[in-house]
């Protein structure tokens, strides 16, 4: 029988952070995925570290990841890809921009500095190609971008050079308490531990639903197209509020294109089929905005499977129900930047039973029946 | 025909139209099912009979009887009714049978209810050091410009390689007048004893009789050698073949051993493939009609796992009596038993030829600085290192190093990839598996994809 | 690296980076580019490596090529007309033209 200090099911990105956060604090995780690190939404989503244009309750989590991603280097042993232009919210019309006025001022009030109200002039100097048409906008100067499936591979990494363990090919098939230990079992055999964090994304309501605490979790997968290399003609990651449209252009000279327009999915087989109707909606998108990109040419498109929430927050905090047992899932399409912190706030919690970082709001007990 | 002449749903869409899919047409279209046929080309024909309709070249000797064969399958096509669409990439097909397509730089969306693909083969990756020079070039694409255009190979011309292909190309090459300095034959010497329990079939088959004499005229006019390493050195442009029978100075060098399929869009719209150890390359699980393990999609000809052009018109014809039963179960079909005779006896000399040529591991297997991937220029050393490190897979493979992340889309790259990740690894191609195919199987411009008709959703969005 | 072994069709006057070059009806880009002597056709992106039509039947994206002004064209497959402005392209070059 295999034991731990804590079992974490899922090994997307919040999966190995929170096993690496584990082991930088002493403890002995063992990591258990199904597929591989990276396999679904970790390791095929737009790469995006924003800050930009969360949900309040959010903000408090993405501030502390961003000063992770940071300095990423120290903490992973690798840079991730990642390097920071900011996030452009870009309005379309002078009524959007008012709205954006109202969010950031509202913002002010709160505390919180890092988004930036730009008019037309500031707009054109952060990103020339954009359409004359936008009257201004929103930036978050210290955001930027990463390369999404060497982050988790780095965190994976790191995490077993700490001591974690990382398992993958084997699937969680049911958990339950055994005295004052979970015994998870797995398709591999049972592991025992007296902790367990459910990192399980888009199966994770499977989890919380043998815990006695369902959650109306829905699986979506997000599609995103990526061009072909073309010169470098855009810094900052660029998102709209009224048409779903992020844009940005790696390091290499690609341009992912994404914005939450989904693919079908079935979570069972590992698989998305594509909607070329909506990709093609982006596309009108982005042949309106960005003259230059009419003549590119698509090369792929993909989606990764992940978990949405109704309130589009994901679920942090212990479990309702179940002493030892932690969620940490739901990211509703923008928990790669949450990832870092994420990690380490779920270590805090399972080490300390507190977080100094309020998570207030995030908890699973909002979705009790 | 333009996109938006099409219809948006047809009965059967057959994708690809060499022997396969213009069998597959001709049939169903006759038997009254509404058939269209995209094929990328400007001509049908495919592969085999690239230009049938329009080639330059009427010296009928020249290509032989065998390219002339196609005239008849062509001409079937074009009478039977089904609407045959050239210059027609498919960039896409899932799983419900939606096609999208690309003509003339306008994209549709177009469903059926079945679909065969029939995209037939490409020739095996030749992943040799200096393979990406101006210079070098696929013995099939040398065939392709013969056949279409009638240009012909002027210079210092030498061969590499192994298979059937190659003999023949260099037959049509020195009939049409053309020369060839020497042939690198790459065959592995040993291939012969894995082959000769196959002899028997072989000499009974009709390839036995046309392969020897292929040989013949070849070998009277050509220096042939059996070398166990090719390179093509240059700077900027080919100049020297090395082999470890020497150098020699070259203008081109046409490269060939053997063909696989062409999965890309067969793995893209979900089928399932298994690994095939004796011709090494990945192909689709099919039954006995061809269907595969998506309901409504088929694959036939060379798609289907490597036989040659006659076998591959019958399988298109099965695979096409099938769509007809299912989609018109009343319309007269030919007599399937007749087809899968005709079929049998054409797969018949398969086994020989496939063991005969196969390529050796370290023509599939490259070292050090050679190109893995030819788009984004990954070497097999970074390949290798890549595996050592604990790299299991393809899918991650390309994480990590963009191969197979090219305008290619890994047709060039994905067995060797796979090939040396396994043997990197100490496992097989089956348990490697390929690279995850995703659509468009054949990237398009921003603006064809714009050009998709606006969906009655979207557009009633945009008047609200 | 090709001649022509007989000239079935009508003469199509193209340019390549704004040189004539001479095809024939029923050539592609491809092919009118291999006839007329072009060493390559593109530099690659990543290396700025010469490249040349490799595959000639759409699989190998090497004769990559701008044609009448569209970047990223493969010019094995598609056929030649009168007064095609055929460029080839050099590294990165293909949007924010």
């Amino acid at each position: 029988m295999r034991t731990a200090d804590v079992v974490i099911i899922g090994g997307g990105l919040h999966g190995c952070s929170t096993a690496l956060h584990l082991a930088l604090r002493g403890l002995r995780p063992i990591l258990v995925e199904k597929d591989y690190a990276g396999r679904h939404a970790s390791g095929v989503n737009a790469g995006g570290v924003r800050q930009l244009a969360r949900h309040i309750a959010e903000i408090p989590l993405s501030i502390a990841s961003m000063a992770l991603w940071e300095n990423i280097e120290d903490l992973v042993g690798d840079d991730c890809g990642f390097s920071s232009h900011g996030t452009v919210l870009v309005a379309e019309s002078e009524q959007e921009l008012a709205g954006f006025r109202a969010r950031v001022d509202d913002l002010r009030l709160k505390g919180f500095a890092h988004e930036e109200l730009i008019d037309h002039a500031e707009l054109k100097r952060l990103v020339p190609a954009v359409s004359d048409d936008c009257p201004g906008g929103v930036v978050s100067r210290r955001d930027g971008a990463a390369d999404p499936f060497r982050t988790t591979q780095a965190f994976r990494r790191r995490a077993i050079e700490r001591g974690a363990a990382v398992i993958e090919g084997v699937s969680v098939t049911g958990l339950a308490r055994n005295g004052s230990v979970w015994r998870v079992e797995t398709s591999d055999g049972p592991i025992e531990a007296p902790k367990v964090v459910n990192a399980a994304g888009a199966w994770a309501d499977r989890i919380a639903a043998q815990l006695g605490e369902p959650v109306p979790l829905e699986v979506i997968a997000p599609m995103l197209m990526v061009s072909s290399r073309v010169p470098p003609f855009i810094d900052p990651v660029v998102i709209l509020r009224g048409r779903k449209l992020s844009f940005k252009q790696l390091a290499n000279g690609t341009v992912v294109i994404g914005g939450g327009h989904l693919a079908v999915s079935y979570r069972d087989e590992n698989r998305t089929v594509l909607d070329w109707t909506k990709l093609a909606t982006s596309a009108r998108t982005v042949w309106e905005l960005f003259p230059a990109m009419r003549e590119a040419t698509i090369v792929r498109a993909w989606a990764g499977i992940e978990a949405r929430m109704p309130d589009e927050i994901p679920v942090v905090g212990p479990s309702r129900t179940s002493e030892g047992v932690f969620h940490q899932f739901g990211f509703s399409a923008h928990g790669f930047q949450l990832g870092p912190a994420t990690g380490a706030v779920m270590a805090e919690l399972v080490a300390t039973g507190a977080t100094n970082l309020p998570i207030d709001g995030l908890g699973i007990e909002r979705f009790k029946a | 025909m333009n996109a938006v002449d099409l219809a948006s749903s047809y009965d059967l869409i057959v994708i690809g139209g060499g022997p396969a899919g213009l069998a597959a047409a001709s049939l169903a279209a006759r038997a009254g099912v509404s058939t269209v046929l995209f094929d990328e080309n400007p001509g049908v024909g495919g592969q085999i009979y690239r230009g049938i309709t329009s080639t330059p070249v009427t010296n009928r000797l020249i290509l032989g009887e065998d390219y002339w064969a196609g005239e008849a399958l062509a001409n079937e096509a074009e009478a039977s009714g089904a609407v045959v669409v050239n210059g027609a990439t498919v960039w896409s097909l899932d799983p419900e049978r939606v096609v999208g397509v690309s003509i003339a730089g306008k994209a549709r969306l177009i469903e059926a209810r079945r679909v065969i693909i029939a995209t037939g083969s490409q020739e095996r990756p030749f992943p040799i050091p200096g393979w990406t020079l101006p210079g070098v070039m696929t013995a099939g694409a040398a065939q392709t410009v013969l056949k279409a255009q009638g240009l012909l190979p002027d210079g210092r011309t030498v061969m590499a390689g192994t298979g059937p292909l190659m003999w023949l190309l260099a037959a049509q090459i020195l009939r049409a007048g053309g020369k060839i300095e020497a042939i690198l034959d790459t065959t592995p010497r040993r291939n012969f004893l894995r082959a000769s329990p196959h002899l028997p079939d072989f000499v009974l088959s009709p390839y036995f009789a046309k392969g020897l004499a292929l040989l013949r005229e070849v070998k009277a006019k050509v220096p042939v050698r059996r070398v166990s390493s090719v390179a093509a050195v240059g700077d900027g442009k080919l100049r020297e073949v090395v082999s470890d029978r020497g150098r020699m100075p070259a203008d081109l060098l046409l490269l060939h051993q053997g063909v696989v399929p062409n999965v890309n869009l067969a793995l893209a719209a979900g089928t399932a493939h298994a690994w095939n150890e004796r011709q090494l390359c990945f192909q689709p699980v099919l039954d006995d009609h061809f269907e595969s393990s998506v309901p409504g999609i088929a694959v036939a000809g060379d798609g289907a796992g490597i036989a040659g052009g006659t076998a591959a018109a019958e399988r298109g014809r099965i695979a096409a009596i099938a769509a007809v039963r299912a989609l018109k179960p009343a319309a007269a079909v030919p007599d399937p038993q007749s087809v899968r005779q005709r079929l049998r006896r054409e797969e018949m000399g398969r086994a020989f030829l496939d063991w005969l040529h196969r390529p050796a591991d370290s023509f599939r297997q490259p070292e050090g600085d050679t190109l893995a991937c030819r788009c984004e220029e990954v070497t097999a050393r970074q390949v290798r290192e890549t595996a050592d490190m604990g790299c299991e897979g393809p899918n991650q493979m390309k994480a990590f190093l963009r191969c197979g992340m090219g305008p290619c889309q890994g047709r060039l790259c994905g067995l060797t990839i796979t090939e040396l990740i396994a043997a990197q690894r100490k496992t097989t191609p089956a348990e490697v598996g390929y690279y995850r195919l995703r659509p468009p199987v054949k990237p398009i411009t921003l603006a064809e994809l714009a050009s998709l008709p606006i969906s009655e959703a979207e557009r009633k969005a945009v008047e609200r | 690296m090709f001649k022509r072994l007989a000239e079935a069709g009508a003469a199509v006057a193209l340019t390549v980076d704004g040189k004539p070059v001479r095809a024939v009806s029923g050539d592609t880009v491809a092919a009118a580019l291999l006839a007329a002597g072009i060493d390559h056709c593109r530099t690659t992106p990543v290396t700025g490596a010469p490249r040349a039509p490799y595959c000639l039947m759409g699989i190998c994206f090497d004769c990559l090529v701008t044609i009448d002004g569209v970047g990223s064209r493969q010019a094995c497959l598609v056929p030649v007309s009168e007064g095609m402005k055929v460029e080839t392209q050099q590294g990165k070059r293909e949007a924010g033209r």
